[in-house]
């Protein structure tokens, strides 16, 4: 299967949430110290619950979408629900093969969103290891 | 060496060599800037090692490490024809270019930097040639300064004068740019260094490969190369310095093989090469870089200069055409087989992404050269490179894939 499928490239040209927040509860950026890709997430938090979220940045078709995904699976989700969220969700929701160079674009967003909500360093994955 | 031994290359049977494009279609494989693919001879010589001889050197006294350090010694003499070394023990064996480097640095810098001392750069350096002098830059207190590129990527020349002065001690450049493949003037900057009284090492892991390189006519000091980049084994690369450098020189690692005498306070130390070459040192990988050198050399390094440069005009002239496409650097005869680009909205990763699924393998990033992809003010470029087993045709393939990845990705309006 092939990583430039519609599903994607349509996340890609059309992302969901792209934007920033003017008055964030949490902000917080990053970027892929491998490609220069960087990615910001913006949250609005109420009872715990993510209200609303944008993300901006630059970066690949890969990175991009799989933010843009990101924020769509989130919106009304506990941040308990949220800190959950594992590299294999990711990759899973992806849903094609990637080999490791991609997978840290696809990781890109998680990684940002993980240490902006709850100061988690490092990669999804590799935090455990 | 030069253009009276110059014959195309027959690059037809060079690819028989290599396996890896026995496929139909073949891998177009245009990623021999980050390291090149391997001819059979090359792992050939690696393997009668293996099978037929294979023990440590320079100790045993039984034949077949008779045959080894024999080996292993001779690719040494092969490296010193090459660029024309004036005596072989002037070659270290070492693991990279990276290594090269690093061994002067702690070694000869050691010795001969202190605060206040400056040490020259280019913006064009590859991390390796960089980090290393910030490294000893720290330890002593010396300043780096840098010499600019222009707009088009070349170094700016005039600013050599101001750089320079009684205070140089160092001049670090590299032949040829791994990004934009530039190739620097390095003789007029090895002589202008030298009437300031500074030595020079040069990054050759981009042009040894490429052309010939002559250490003597350059009159450099100092010469690092890695093998891997020239069809040869990873895990070997070459240091050449100047004899008289190399024997003042502190060892830069302690151990076996690298002394004359020890005692429990106090050693003495080997001559070089061995020296500098502490611990078993890669012996299949060096023997294996020795057949690199009979092979390059038979293929001919002015033919594979000329050959290249064939590739490089008409994937200019190729890539050019292509709408929003900007290439880094200057024009072709201006600079070695590599072409940096990016296209308008493709990020350089999807772009690299999308050749891969055509078979087109290219590099993308920041190419281990950070403050010069600042300079060009991208986070990012491809760069697609080329070596003696490469075709037109490849060049087509590459071409095609960029049109496929326009396509494909500028298909609705963003
Ligand atoms: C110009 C230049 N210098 C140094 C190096 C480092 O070579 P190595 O990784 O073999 O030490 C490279 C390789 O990418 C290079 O292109």
């Amino acid at each position: 299967m092939n990583i430039y499928q519609e599903e994607l490239l349509d996340h890609y040209e059309n992302p969901s949430n792209y934007g920033t927040l003017p008055n964030p509860d949490i902000s917080h950026e990053e970027d892929n110290p491998l490609c220069g890709d960087k990615i910001r997430i913006d949250l609005i938090v109420e009872d715990d619950t993510i209200k609303e979220v944008r993300f901006s940045g630059h970066g690949c078709t890969i990175s991009l979408a799989s933010a843009s995904m990101l924020t769509e699976k989130i919106v009304g989700k506990s941040l308990e629900e949220v800190k959950k969220l594992s590299r294999d969700d990711i990759l899973d929701m992806i849903g094609i093969p990637l080999g490791p160079v991609r997978v840290k674009c696809a990781l890109l967003a998680l990684k940002v969103l993980k240490a902006g909500a709850y100061g988690i360093k490092g990669w999804p994955g590799e935090e455990d290891e | 060496m030069h253009t009276s031994d110059f014959r195309p290359l027959d690059v037809q049977a060079i690819r028989e060599d290599f396996p890896i494009f026995a496929d139909t279609p073949p891998l177009a494989f245009l990623d021999s800037a980050a390291s090149t693919q391997t001819p059979r001879p090359v792992v050939e010589a690696m393997d009668a090692y293996y099978d037929t001889y294979r023990s440590n050197i320079h100790r045993g006294i039984y034949r077949i490490s008779e045959e080894a350090t024999d080996q292993y010694e001779k690719a040494r003499q092969k490296v010193a024809q090459l660029i024309n070394a004036p005596r072989t023990s002037q070659i270290v064996f070492t693991r990279n270019t990276t290594e090269s480097i690093n061994l002067v640095a702690y070694s000869w810098g050691s010795m001969n930097i202190q605060q206040g001392d400056e040490i020259v750069l280019t913006d064009l350096e590859h991390h390796s040639n960089l980090v290393p002098w910030q490294l000893l830059a720290q330890r002593t207190g010396a300043t780096l300064r840098f010499l600019e590129i222009t707009d088009e990527g070349l170094l700016d020349f005039t600013q050599l004068r101001d750089v320079l002065s009684e205070k140089t001690k160092l001049v670090a450049i590299t032949h040829v740019s791994n990004v934009l493949g530039t190739i620097n003037p390095i003789q007029s900057v090895i002589d202008a260094a030298h009437a300031a009284g500074a030595k020079v090492i040069v990054d050759a892991a981009q042009s040894v490969p490429h052309f010939h390189v002559d250490v003597q006519q350059l009159d450099c000091d100092f010469l690092a190369f890695s093998g891997h980049k020239m069809c040869g084994p990873t895990g070997v690369g070459v240091l050449y310095g100047k004899l008289e450098l190399l024997d003042e020189m502190p060892p830069f690692l302690g151990g076996g093989s690298m002394i004359r005498s020890v005692e429990r306070d106090i050693s003495t130390y080997a001559d070089v090469p061995a020296k500098f070459e502490a611990g078993t040192p890669s012996i299949a990988e060096a023997i294996g870089l020795g057949a690199t050198v009979d092979y390059i050399t038979e293929a001919g390094l002015a033919s594979i200069h000329v050959h290249e440069q064939e590739l490089l005009k008409y994937a200019h002239e190729r890539l050019q055409k292509i709408e929003g496409i900007t290439i880094y650097g200057p024009a072709p005869h201006q600079k070695a087989g590599v072409v940096s680009f990016n296209i308008e909205g493709i990020h350089p990763h999807d772009v690299a992404g999308i050749l891969d699924t055509h078979n087109v393998a290219i590099r993308a990033g920041h190419h281990c050269a950070q403050p010069l992809m600042k300079k060009l003010d991208v986070i990012a470029t491809a760069r697609a490179s080329f070596y003696l087993y490469n075709t037109l045709e490849d060049v087509d393939r590459l071409h095609e894939g960029l049109q496929k990845a326009q396509t494909l990705m500028t298909r609705r309006n963003k």
